[in-house]
């Protein structure tokens, strides 16, 4: 691992209430460069809220964030130009069904980026193309299976260049068979260098690929390490609890 | 028989057809004329309004609100009556034809803002999330993402409700807009036979099939491939 270089993610004692509930309750992650850091635990630990306070889709109560050294919280920090850089995956895509695949992935880059069509189209088809989906540019989200769907979703956060990518349960929402396609598209990018906080259950694609494991529970990181020390001798018995059940 | 002929001579009596043939004619252009002015200006404002609502400042919406649920709640021709009447009192004196479009294009407006704002609604948040998460802005988001969605959603609604309005452009009679009724009751009461109005009924027939055909066509048309 690149040890020493800058941390790409750096969150210090987040902390997020909703109402009364306090669902984060003092995390510290740090992310290097080209890391994969896999997040797991049961529902409701906060998985998701923390990565959804990491490009402020949820407004944090307490603590810092910074990506690539830059302070996402502050008022200084333009969100929108944040948010570019920190590419997200959801549970259910959320791609726009009204426009082509290609549109969804180009259109940030037109409307945000204010990249000539054909340079956006050009980007586009590079993305799909990562993807697999080069052939699937003219369909619409409606004509693919989800997890052509989800290929389509990635390549719309990747289309931008992001210097982190938050994956949040990306394959929860396909079924078995397709789950498969978008590991690869994520072990790829892997490969490619690309910085990944993944919120998922898929265990054997934590093992091969996740750089260290982390595993939540009520708002807290109870205990983190790398996936064999995780999954096989976890220290924590909540953790070892956890990994019981879904190795079921 | 006999019964057969003064139907005909009530209904549809040739003479009658031919004298007031170019009035009633004259009464469409200026029906068109209305309704298409208040289906334009009355869904823009509409439009506009759910549009201001999406910024969710307290004291515009509650003035939405109470404008969408006033002119929803009163019956046209009391407003029609009420500002054609009314208003000269305080100094402002409208041509019928204004007082007719204004109050006719306010009712589709409260109506197609309720219209659109539910189909605004009715996008899932993580579309709002998505493109925001590509940095477009709330305006951009809204503009790329959210309007057309809700917008499609909004059609068949939206036609049927613009019909609705557009046929109340016959409430012009009561103030003097030589519109199709007008036109029609005029000339029912020169000629004293009902043949007139049986012109305007076939004139509103013709005017308003295409538009409920249209608003059919679109309704299929707008539905897209659902995820």
């Amino acid at each position: 691992m690149t040890t020493g270089a800058l941390p790409i993610l750096e969150i210090r004692g987040l902390r997020k209430r909703f109402h009364d509930v306090e669902v984060l309750r003092g995390i510290d992650l740090v992310v290097l460069p080209q890391q994969l850091v896999f997040v797991i635990g049961p529902s409701g630990s906060g998985k998701s809220t923390l990565l959804r306070c990491c490009n402020r889709l949820e407004e944090p109560s307490a603590g810092s964030i910074r990506v690539a050294g830059v302070d996402v919280m502050a008022r200084s920090t333009d969100i929108n130009a944040m948010r570019r850089q920190i590419g997200m995956v959801f549970q259910s895509f959320n791609l726009y069904p009204h426009m082509t695949a290609l549109r969804n992935v180009t259109l940030a880059l037109a409307k945000v980026l204010g990249k000539p069509r054909a340079e956006a189209e050009r980007i586009g088809m590079a993305a799909l193309d990562r993807v697999g989906l080069a052939d699937k540019a003219r369909s619409y989200p409606g004509e693919l299976s989800g997890g052509q769907q989800q290929r389509v979703a990635i390549a719309r956060a990747l289309a931008l260049e992001p210097k982190v990518m938050l994956f949040d349960e990306p394959t929860s929402a396909l079924d078995p068979e397709l789950v498969g396609s978008v590991l690869n598209v994520m072990r790829e990018l892997k490969r490619g260098g690309m910085t990944m906080l993944v919120v998922s259950h898929e265990m054997r694609f934590a093992r091969d690929a996740a750089d260290r494991v982390i595993f939540m529970d009520h708002g807290v990181i109870v205990e983190e390490g790398p996936p064999q020390q995780m999954f096989s001798a976890p220290s924590e018995a909540r953790t070892r609890a956890f990994i019981a059940e879904l190795a079921r | 028989m006999e019964s057969w002929s003064r139907f005909l001579d009530t209904f549809f009596n040739w003479e009658v057809i031919e004298r007031y043939f170019p009035a009633i004619m004259k009464g469409v252009v200026v029906t068109i004329e209305i309704a298409a002015a208040v289906v334009v200006t009355g869904t823009l404002l509409g439009l506009a309004l759910a549009i201001m609502r999406t910024f969710r400042l307290l004291a515009v919406n509650a003035l939405i609100v109470v404008f969408v649920d006033i002119f929803r709640a009163l019956p046209p021709l009391v407003l029609v009556l009420l500002v054609y009447f009314g208003l000269p009192n305080i100094g402002i004196n409208l041509p019928s034809f204004a007082v007719l479009w204004l109050v006719l294009a306010l009712v589709l407006a409260a109506f197609a803002e309720e219209i659109f704002w539910a189909g605004i609604l009715s996008i899932p948040k993580g579309q709002w999330e998505a493109a925001r998460c590509t940095g477009l802005g709330f305006l951009g988001t809204l503009t790329y993402v959210v309007l057309p969605q809700a917008i499609r959603l909004t059609v068949p609604p939206l036609t049927n409700r613009t019909i609705a309005i557009t046929k109340n452009t016959a409430l012009g009679t009561v103030i003097g807009v030589g519109e199709i009724l007008n036109q029609a009751t005029t000339a029912q009461s020169f000629s004293g036979n009902a043949t007139p109005l049986m012109m305007g009924a076939i004139a509103y027939v013709i005017l308003f099939i295409p538009v409920v055909v249209l608003g059919r066509f679109l309704e299929t048309r707008f539905t897209w491939r659902r995820v």
